[in-house]
């Protein structure tokens, strides 16, 4: 496994959305470098033909729900731990359209 | 008379139910305990004295003070993972074990402090500061559960629901002396529980003895219809396992978790506690779980991967904290989680974000997810004729300072060694007062079991409490 | 150089479930913002996605329905990605195990006579996002959730779409089946049914694809076709010009009718997917499969070949009346009033479907009864309106919602069929216009229409004209 360096560290913190000042890039980047160095140890089995684990208890399957109506909200619980909010309508800077 | 605040769960529901003690006489107490202690243990994040009352006045918890960790969902309480960035955030909802421990009359005292979004074995990443140790007010009590844990050992609660990842329950517990479960995976719904990592997280009680861990236990295990992961098994009465009795037990004991690194005080209190099972008829089996080594990597790779995305949805849109004065969307986005997470959320935030990413996931995440089918087996197979329950250390030292390890988030990793692997395998463990190290600092021991068999920990601990003192120790505070 | 277009869609269907896919909020449209929401789908912490049963057998339905196969293990996945229409800031969809795979829709290219395969790559599960609104005007947007979480099947074709027409047609098709099978009102009004296109082109005869561009925002099916046009002869230019062609996501603008380059992004996307750990994975055994696909209704193209065989209609009527369930339903309760299949499919195919492309409605909205057009197909034969009476008589019925039978009633519209009464009309009429007699006798047969004409008027067109005619005929020879 390749280690780290400051550009992957930047694309992954945008990727994030954080930003990082000059000493904190260089921090965490160091620190994560040493993290991931240690995690190299898994390349050390062998795991061709292994599946992967997703779920600790691999017998559980097929959970539902029936199609039944359930109250929702009152909108002011909805709305009561907004940072901004316009009549019933969470608020928040401009959206540029197009994802 | 004993104060009341250091009776347990169950010797107080006796008072109770004998009409000999008045139910609002304990919550005077402990709320003069916790006004008398917690300036110096600061376990607490929100104190409820003004609301704290049993919502009914049956129920198998009802008088009992219960701390609640506060990455729980308490219907119009701060709810705030001990973030910045959750600020003031009040749920609408509450927790599935919540709207248990309310039916069943316990009153919720207030929120346990805890690591930020349970990022930690020390409760010093807490935004609101850290917590300390009852037994030694220089030294972490251990995370993320650190404030509920503390809370019970220093008898400013009586129980308390913390949460367990990584071993965020058993670790705290042990390094404050006092009795922590995590149940199996998908025993205790975690609708309501602010994930970490969902793959991995279980809600579980931290208590003053084993006895009060069942009772806990018994009101918030249970099939969840919000949860698709909690499983629908019908839950036992985990007091009909409080049974002193370990004739036949087999007992396996991993050499894996007996190498370098591990404390010497530790490993004789641990030796110790092994061959007084032994003596009441237990027997010891020497197993290996030879994929050990590998659960910690394995694992800071799929709990901060999960944890990367269960955190995204902190943006400032919503809930929670928002960054004044953005400019544009991203940049509220941008502003709000740097200045709205710690350091160590952003480390594991930027680790996940890295494990999952493209390029990465084959080597990291997918790679961690087979590792992780490895460490079952070993579990699978070791459960699977060998033995009945498995013992190991809680965690490889007692409490350290505050301050140690915080600057090498290795080392800090390193404390859940022992944790980790059965949180990766959804496996109950717990971990219970075993003895105390030379300067006096609590230890604990872990006791294993294959998926859904509770009960063979419980008859274990409760054995071993029988015939030790351990837990009945009290800090000097 | 000659060039081709070669297409590939991606269609977006919201399933009518009554709650959404992970909760039990209602999944109505056009309420007021933010009141059918709940802290799962506002993705607040510590809620939990449970799957909605009737959104995943929807699902498999209709995985079913376009000849996909059901995959032996399903699970769903997070498409992580930041976006404020998206509460959780991932999107819980399905990545590499994903419902189905391998599909099929014939569509039947006008003037080619034969059908044409698109394969479906793949059909699967996932949540619609909320709804962002930008007040005109100001540096803000504002959040709707209401729509977060609606089941959301998305069907993805290979690029097999050769052009404008066949893109047309495939969504045509594919909306009859969806209709068919009840599962969503595919209004693409309401955002139900939404629609992306990748497109290239390539010179004829090239095998290796051209650069793709992704275009979205067609919001009508007419867009989907005006965009694609546009779009083809864009490219086409480009690539005759020698220039290159973008690869990049292009919208189309319904009033200016082109398409416009999104804003390029600030960084490229990485959606990060990983299995969604607080879903477990789902297994459909082969026999509840079996089982669901016996269930199937009858699908348009059986359908319209069981017109065929069973009523002797022709290709073309049996398609267009089998388009639409509502049609096909609506033409084959007629037959079962009034058993003369091809005069229904005349009447069905003719009169009823003009008034619905006339008004824009559906078959539903027309609200006009089977028994009531048969009645007056029935009226026709006995000879009690003639068949332009009829068609007024239907218009009618349709505006009055009333009864043909009541309106020929109250308007005694009955046609005149007494003999006797004809043959008196009949001999005024021949005494009167002797010029026109006259006419006839010395072989101009044409006087016989003028003759008829004239009792026509008489009667106000109620006469039924084939007895006067005959009645005319034999007074003149006779």
């Amino acid at each position: 496994m390749k280690i780290i360096d400051k550009a992957t560290v930047k694309h992954v913190a945008l990727l994030s959305r954080l930003i990082l000042n000059k000493d904190e890039l260089e921090l965490y980047s160091k620190q994560l470098a040493s993290i991931l160095s240690y995690i190299s140890k898994l390349n050390e089995i062998n795991t061709k033909d292994v599946p992967p684990t997703s779920h600790a208890l691999a017998t559980l399957k097929n959970v539902f729900r029936k199609d039944l109506l359930k109250p929702s909200l009152n909108t002011d619980d909805v709305l009561k731990n907004a940072p901004s909010k316009e009549g019933a309508f969470f608020k928040c800077p401009q959206v540029i359209e197009g994802k | 008379m004993e104060n009341l605040y250091s009776l347990t769960a169950h010797e107080l529901r006796e008072l109770i139910d004998k009409k000999s003690l008045e139910p609002s006489r304990i919550l005077d107490e402990i709320f003069k305990r916790i006004e008398l202690l917690d300036d110096k243990i600061k376990a607490f994040v929100l104190v409820n004295k003004l609301n704290a009352k049993a919502e009914t006045k049956i129920g198998k918890l009802f008088g009992i003070p219960v701390l609640i960790k506060d990455n729980i969902c308490v219907k119009d309480e701060n709810t705030t993972c001990a973030s910045k960035i959750l600020e003031g955030f009040k749920p609408p909802y509450d927790a599935t074990v919540i709207k248990k421990l309310k039916l069943e009359g316990a009153v919720l005292i207030g929120k346990a402090n805890m690591d930020e979004f349970a990022f930690g074995s020390s409760c010093e990443t807490s935004f609101y500061g850290p917590t300390k140790n009852p037994w030694d007010l220089e030294r972490i009590p251990g995370g993320s559960s650190g404030g509920s844990a503390a809370a019970v050992a220093a008898d400013e609660t009586i129980l308390a629901l913390g949460s367990d990842t990584g071993g965020s329950i058993r670790q705290p517990a042990s390094l404050c002396g006092v009795v922590g479960l995590k149940p199996t995976y998908g025993r205790v719904s975690r609708y309501g529980l602010i994930a970490f990592a969902s793959s991995l997280d279980q809600i579980g009680p931290i208590a003053k003895d084993v006895k009060d861990a069942a009772l806990l236990l018994n009101v918030i295990a249970g099939h969840d219809e919000m949860d698709s992961t909690s499983v629908d098994l019908p839950v036992p009465d985990y007091r009909k396992s409080l049974v002193k009795d370990v004739k036949g037990l087999r007992i396996g004991v991993p050499k894996e978790y007996f190498v370098k690194g591990i404390d010497k005080d530790v490993e004789e209190a641990i030796k110790k506690a092994i061959n007084i099972l032994k003596d009441l008829g237990a027997k010891t089996i020497d197993i290996s779980l030879p994929h050990t080594e590998y659960a910690l990597s394995t694992y800071y790779i799929v709990a901060p991967a999960e944890a990367s995305s269960n955190l995204a949805r902190f943006d400032g849109v919503q809930y929670g904290f928002r960054a004044k004065d953005a400019k544009d969307l991203i940049d509220m986005y941008v502003q709000t989680r740097s200045q709205g997470f710690g350091n160590e959320a952003k480390r594991r935030i930027l680790l996940g974000t890295y494990c999952l990413s493209s390029g990465y996931y084959d080597a990291y995440y997918l790679k961690a997810q087979k590792v992780r089918t490895k460490i079952k087996e070993d579990f699978d197979n070791a459960f699977g004729s060998l033995c009945d329950c498995i013992i190991t250390p809680t965690s490889p030292t007692p409490a350290f300072k505050i301050g140690e390890r915080i600057e090498e988030p290795l080392s800090m990793y390193l404390s859940d060694i022992y944790t980790i692997p059965a949180n990766l395998a959804g496996l109950p463990a717990m971990s219970v007062p075993c003895g105390f190290s030379k300067n006096n600092l609590p230890i604990g021991m872990q006791i294993l079991a294959k998926p859904f068999a509770e009960e063979t920990i419980f008859r274990t601990a409760y054995t071993f409490e029988q015939v030790t003192d351990f837990h009945k120790k009290k800090p000097k505070l | 150089m000659k060039y081709e277009t070669v297409i590939g869609l991606e269609v977006h269907l919201q399933l009518a479930t009554q709650t959404k896919v992970f909760c039990g909020c209602s999944t109505k449209f056009g309420q007021r913002p933010n009141s059918q929401t709940c802290p799962v789908c506002l993705g607040f912490p510590g809620s939990l996605p449970v799957l909605n049963e009737e959104a995943f057998y929807f699902s498999i339905k209709v995985a079913l329905a376009l000849n996909c196969q059901i995959q032996n293990l399903i699970k769903f996945d997070r498409k992580n990605y930041y976006y404020p229409d998206l509460p959780k800031n991932f999107q819980i969809s399905q990545y590499d195990m994903p419902l189905s795979y391998n599909g099929v829709v014939y569509i039947a290219p006008q003037g080619s006579g034969e059908r044409k395969r698109v394969r479906v790559k793949r059909v699967h599960l996932e949540e619609d996002a909320g709804k962002l609104v930008h007040p005109e005007r100001e540096n803000y947007s504002l959040v709707d959730f209401n729509r977060s979480g609606v089941p959301l099947l998305e069907i993805v074709t290979e690029p097999d779409i050769a052009s404008t027409e066949e893109a047309y047609d495939y969504l045509v098709r594919l909306k009859s089946i969806l209709k068919y099978l009840k599962v969503s009102d595919c209004d693409m009004e309401k955002g139900s049914l939404r629609c992306d296109a990748n497109i290239s082109v390539r010179p004829i005869g090239e095998e290796a694809l051209g650069t793709k561009v992704e275009l979205k925002n067609m919001n009508t099916f007419k867009g989907v076709r005006l965009a694609l046009e546009y779009e083809t002869k864009r490219q086409i230019g480009l690539a005759q010009e020698g220039e290159k062609i973008i690869q990049e996501t292009r919208l189309w603008d319904s009033e200016k009718q082109i398409t416009t380059s999104m804003r390029s992004k600030e960084e490229a996307q990485d959606y990060r997917y990983f299995p969604e750990p607080d879903l477990v994975p789902f297994v459909v055994d082969n026999a509840v499969i079996e089982k669901i696909k016996n269930s199937l209704p009858e699908l348009p193209e059986a359908k319209a070949n069981r017109f065929i065989s069973e009523f002797g209609l022709s290709e073309y009527d049996a398609g267009v009346l089998t388009s639409q369930i509502d049609i096909a339903d609506y033409f084959e309760e007629c037959v079962k009033l009034y058993p003369n299949p091809k005069t229904v499919a005349n009447w069905v195919t003719g009169d009823i479907m003009a008034q619905l492309n006339a008004r824009n409605i559906t078959m539903d909205e027309l609200d006009v009864l089977p028994s009531s057009l048969t009645e007056i197909l029935k009226m026709i034969e006995s000879g009690v309106i003639s068949g332009k009476m009829a068609k007024e008589l239907l218009l009618e019925s349709i505006e009055t919602k009333s009864r043909p039978e009541d309106i020929v009633k109250k308007k005694d519209l009955f046609q005149i069929s007494d003999t006797a009464k004809l043959e008196k009309m009949a001999k005024a009429v021949l005494k009167r216009e002797k010029k026109s007699v006259r006419d006839y006798k010395s072989g101009k047969t044409n006087a016989l229409a003028f003759l008829v004409g004239q009792i026509m008027r008489q009667t106000k067109g109620k006469a039924n004209p084939a007895i006067v005619n005959e009645i005319l005929k034999k007074e003149l020879e006779g």
